[in-house]
Formats: C-alpha cells, sequence, structure tokens
C-alpha cells in the first residue's frame, strides 16, 4: 500500500502517456492530423529529448556544455550510415547512434572534466565545431552536400524514444547518482569532499545526456530525408540551451515544456527567421536579467499539483537523504 | 620559398585575430567575462567602414576612425544594458545573457539590410606587389599589418601610461579593492570595453579589406578564432593576445598551404582543447590553485 502511494504520480503519468500515444496513433491512422501537424509533433518530439538529455548535463549536473549539436550530429550521421550504406535495420541504426553519440560524450567528457564554466562552455563549442567540420570533409558522409536518407521515423518509434529518455532521465534524478549530480552542481567541492567521485558522476552524465541526443539524431535523420553539416552548427547547440536555459536551470519539465513552447513558436514564424532569432534572443536576454534561474527554476510541473501535502508538512522525497 | 610566403600570409591573418584576442583578453581580465558579442561588434564594425566608404565615400583612415567610434559606443553601450546588471550573477547567467546580445546583433543586422554578402571596394588601399628575395608581399597586407601594429602599441602605451590604464589593471587585479581606493569601478568597466570594441572595430574594417567579402553572420568564426588566440596566449594577458593571435594565424595559414584548407577551421579548435587541456592558463599564464 506504502509502495503504491509512492509511486501512484508515476503510474498515472505512464497511463497518461500511453493513452496519449493511442489517442495521436488514432488521429494519424484516421487522417484527422494532416502531414504538417505530424512533422510539427516529431519535430516536437526530437526537441524535447535534446532538451531533455541536456537537461541532465546542464541542468541536474551543472555542467555548461554547448556543443550539444556535435552528439546529435553523431547520432544522425552514425544512424544513417547504418541505415543507408551498411543496409541494416532502423533499430540496428537507432541503437548505433546512441552509443556512437555516447562514445563522442565520453571522449569529450573525459578530458573536459578538468575544466570548469566558461572554459567547459567554450571547450565544448569547440567539439560541436569539430564535429561538424569532420563531416563536412568526410566523402563517406557526402561532405557539404550531406546524404539522403529514406524516411523511417514513425510515430510508435519517436513515441518510444521520448517515453524511454524522460523515464530514464527522470529516474536518474530522483536516484542516488542523481543527487550526487545534484550536489556537483551546487559546490563541486563540497561534493568532492563529502566523498562523491565527481568524475565518475560528470562522465556519466555526459554519456547519458549524449545517449540521448544521438538518439534523437536518428530519428531527425530519418524523418527529413537528408542530413547535412550545415543543420548542426552551433546555432543548432543555441536552440537546444534555449529550451533548456528558459525552462529552467534544473527543471526537467521546464526544459520539457520550453521546447515544446518554442517549437510551435517557431513553426508559427518559419517564414520570418529573422524575427524568430530576434525574440529569441531577447526573451533568452530578458530572462536571464530577470530570472536568472529561468522561467521554473529547479521546481518540477508535479510538485504544482502537490501544494497540500507541502502544505502538511511533508516533503516530497521524505526520509530520502542520500549521499552517494 | 613557399613557407615563407604562408608565414607572411600568416602575420596578417594573426594580426586581425590578435585585435579581435585584444578585446576579448581586456575583457575577461577585468570582469572575468566572454564576451560572446565580440565577434559581432567586429562585425559591426566591419559594416560601418563598408558603409562609409561606399556612401560618404570617405578614404581608408577616415572610415577606419569612424568604424572604431561607433563600435566603441556599441561595447559600451551593451555592457551598461546588458552586462551590468549581472555584475554578481551567477556565471553561467552571464554566458547565457553574452549568447543572447551576440543572436542578437546578428539578427538584428539581418533584419536591417537582409543577409547578402557585400564586397569591399578593392581600391580602397593601393594594391602593388612587392618582390622581396622570391616571396610576395602585397602592399595591403603590409599595410594591415602596420595598422594592427601601430594600434597595438597605442593600447599598451593607454594600458600602461595613462590614468585610465592604471585603473584597469587595478580593478582587473581586485576590484573591491580598486573602488576602496577610490576608483570608479563602473567608468573604467565602461572604458575597457570601449576600446575593446574599438580594436575590434578596427580589425572589422581591415577584415573587410583582406577578405573582400563580408556578411551579417562573419563575426562568429572569427570571434571564436580570436578567443582561441587569447587563451592561447593566456586570457587576461594583452601581450599573449597578441603572440596567441600571431600564432594562430600563422597556424592556420600552414595548414591551408599543405593543402588542408578545409580542415583550417578545426585546427584552431583542436588547438583549443589542447591547451585548454594540457595548458589551462595559457601560453604566458601562471597556474593559479583554486582555493576553497
Amino acid at each position: 500500500m506504502a509502495t503504491w502511494k509512492r509511486t501512484r504520480g508515476f503510474w498515472v503519468s505512464v497511463i497518461l502517456a500511453f493513452a496519449f500515444f493511442a489517442v495521436v496513433e488514432w488521429l494519424i491512422a484516421s487522417g484527422t492530423l494532416n502531414v504538417f501537424y505530424v512533422n510539427t509533433l516529431f519535430f516536437m518530439a526530437i526537441n524535447v529529448m535534446l532538451a531533455a538529455s541536456l537537461h541532465l548535463i546542464i541542468g541536474i549536473t551543472g555542467q555548461f556544455s554547448i556543443g550539444h549539436a556535435g552528439f546529435f550530429a553523431v547520432g544522425a550521421y552514425a544512424s544513417a550510415v547504418m541505415t543507408m550504406k551498411l543496409q541494416l535495420p532502423f533499430a540496428v541504426g537507432v541503437l548505433t547512434a546512441g552509443v556512437a553519440a555516447m562514445l563522442a560524450g565520453l571522449i569529450i567528457g573525459v578530458p573536459s572534466l578538468r575544466l570548469k564554466g566558461d572554459y567547459l562552455a567554450i571547450a565544448t563549442l569547440g567539439f560541436g565545431e569539430i564535429v561538424r567540420i569532420a563531416l563536412l570533409n568526410i566523402d563517406y558522409v557526402g561532405g557539404a552536400s550531406g546524404m539522403t536518407v529514406t524516411h523511417m521515423t514513425t510515430w510508435p518509434w519517436v513515441f518510444a524514444c521520448l517515453f524511454v529518455t524522460i523515464l530514464v532521465i527522470a529516474n536518474f534524478t530522483n536516484s542516488t547518482h542523481g543527487r550526487a549530480c545534484i550536489s556537483i552542481r551546487e559546490d563541486e567541492i563540497a561534493a568532492d569532499a563529502m566523498g562523491i567521485n565527481t568524475t565518475y558522476y560528470k562522465v556519466a552524465a555526459f554519456a547519458i545526456g549524449s545517449f540521448f541526443a544521438g538518439i534523437a539524431g536518428a530519428l531527425y535523420a530519418h524523418h527529413f530525408y537528408i542530413i547535412q553539416p550545415s543543420n548542426f552548427g552551433f546555432l543548432k547547440s543555441f536552440d537546444i540551451l534555449i529550451f533548456v536555459v528558459l525552462g529552467g536551470l534544473g527543471s526537467l519539465s521546464g526544459a520539457v515544456v520550453a521546447a515544446v513552447l518554442l517549437t510551435i513558436v517557431s513553426t508559427f514564424l518559419q517564414n520570418y527567421p529573422e524575427t524568430r532569432m530576434i525574440i529569441y534572443s531577447i526573451v533568452l536576454i530578458l530572462v536571464m536579467l530577470y530570472r536568472p534561474t529561468g522561467l521554473m527554476g529547479t521546481k518540477e510541473l508535479s510538485s504544482l499539483f502537490k501544494w497540500r501535502k507541502a502544505a502538511q508538512g511533508g516533503m516530497n522525497h521524505g526520509g530520502k537523504n542520500t549521499v552517494a | 620559398m613557399e613557407l615563407i610566403q604562408q608565414l607572411v600570409n600568416g602575420i596578417s591573418l594573426g594580426s586581425i585575430y590578435a585585435l579581435i584576442a585584444l578585446g576579448y583578453t581586456m575583457v575577461y581580465g577585468i570582469v572575468r567575462l566572454i564576451n560572446f558579442a565580440h565577434g559581432d561588434v567586429f562585425m559591426v564594425g566591419s559594416f560601418v567602414g563598408f558603409y562609409a566608404v561606399t556612401m560618404l565615400g570617405v578614404g581608408f583612415f577616415p572610415a577606419l576612425l569612424l568604424a572604431m567610434a561607433s563600435c566603441a559606443v556599441l561595447g559600451m553601450i551593451i555592457e551598461r544594458i546588458a552586462y551590468k546588471p549581472l555584475r554578481h550573477a551567477a556565471r553561467i547567467a552571464v554566458l547565457i545573457t553574452a549568447i543572447g546580445v551576440s543572436l542578437l546583433i546578428e539578427y538584428v543586422t539581418i533584419y536591417l539590410r537582409g543577409a547578402q554578402p557585400e564586397a569591399y571596394p578593392s581600391t580602397l588601399l593601393p594594391d602593388r606587389n612587392l618582390e622581396l628575395f622570391g616571396v610576395v608581399i602585397s602592399s595591403q597586407s603590409l599595410f594591415i599589418l602596420g595598422t594592427s601594429l601601430v594600434l597595438m602599441i597605442l593600447l599598451q602605451f593607454i594600458v600602461h601610461r595613462t590614468k585610465i590604464g592604471k585603473a584597469m589593471r587595478a580593478v582587473s587585479h581586485d576590484a573591491e579593492a580598486a573602488r576602496l581606493m577610490g576608483i570608479n569601478v563602473d567608468n573604467t568597466i565602461s572604458a575597457t570595453f570601449a576600446i575593446g570594441s574599438a580594436l575590434a572595430g578596427a580589425a572589422g574594417v581591415i577584415f573587410g579589406i583582406y577578405y573582400t567579402k563580408i556578411e551579417p553572420l562573419m563575426g562568429i568564426l572569427p570571434g571564436l578564432k580570436a578567443f582561441v588566440a587569447a587563451v592561447l596566449g593566456g586570457i587576461g594577458i594583452i601581450p599573449g593576445a597578441m603572440v596567441g593571435g600571431l600564432l594562430l594565424g600563422v597556424i592556420e595559414s600552414l595548414v591551408s598551404g599543405l593543402g588542408y584548407s578545409l580542415w583550417r577551421d578545426g585546427v584552431a579548435f583542436v588547438i583549443l582543447i589542447l591547451i585548454l587541456i594540457f595548458r589551462p592558463a595559457g601560453l604566458f599564464g601562471k597556474n593559479v590553485r583554486e582555493k576553497v
């Protein structure tokens, strides 16, 4: 009974998620949602995955990484090579995308651990650019003209990947490991002094975050027919960063909501790209000036529904203090 | 001879990086902020120079001065509006604001004049080729090198011989102590932004003459590379930025000379990552242990 009480919220969200899946599946099958809406929906899901994965690195672990498009690109190209060049099934492509991006995350994560704050940011930015320039120069993947990819991303695939991403990141955050990561965000030196293996957790966060960015890359590649290195420049990285920053540095639901809303905004402003970027940048500056922790701060959406419990003095995670 | 030719090209290119890097390093030295918008100030300088030449019909030096003056004002405005309210905020918030300012300048420029590139008039500087022991040196690259050198010497003079320079050095050493000694820290920071941005504006005009093509997003890559140059020399150290810029320019030219011109942009970032890993304080910096 006690277990049910603690996990009730979780199961309710799972059931809601599957209900959402079924409704959308039915709408697509019956043809109510036209291609435009399906495109927007897929793009939204991909952006949510990217935002959630970057949230794990920046929001939870406090490692300021702004080269996320690099991992996205690695995933997109790895899956495209698997399915188009080696003729392997899409599932293998998706998995390879995740693993390849994770390896890239380890490669950049391990040496960058010596760096902090601004320096880490600029190093990851540099890494993202190196990935783009490398792709531009490898003829096997088409160089600047890019690769054509068949359309294989379907709604069940998108939903499954999105579901797993959110599930893993949310559960990771609430686990012992997640708490260790949060302690690194709050004060790395103190966390180290408390016996937390900061190196291990920073690498783990990088690896998990880049894994899901890679999977998002696979979905993106197999939805948009063509991938080019220019799709993965640092403007893409900044887009992902804006989701996380606006949503709140440290709030998963905030990042998700921001990704959904901004995808809608940018779909409507598709014909005015410069207006979109001007609005983005002004919003970014204003949010940083007046609410530097982002719109949601570290609060989650679900905490809005828990006000009664909080009023009784009960904490969300009563008695679950953990030190890794 | 080929090698020396590349070296000459590299030094011209490097002096542009060095001019931009000086602004980065001065701002970082005084407020510990990577001013992402610096590359876009450089772009604005380039366009101001271009319009001064084509619309007002002025020569090279008036265009250069006009670009420097307008960039100095722009730098001060950016500092007052975006960075000053965040003086005591978290580092990440300031960095994100800087990214926001950078995007804002880029896209406002595109909004105002479109994204199409412009070609700098080639008649601005006399274009003659000097041959020295088989090495071809264009008079333009001599001009570029000369202008950069004069500006750098001027900067050294300002920083080491004038009152404002003394204030800048004091604030970068310890802002609180400087305030207690009666230095107006806000004005000093504004002056730093103004000088750094003026140098970026000058670099913009020089870049336009050297490469002829300018466009609203042109500031991103030279801006990042100039940052690499600043880190290479040790961020916050003025001679370091000059040496870092020249070194980066020479390395890039050598890479293109070896036939890997498409990898040129990547090399700068590889250097950045290597430097950050093996010698994070830069070539001229001392390692400082972090205190708890």
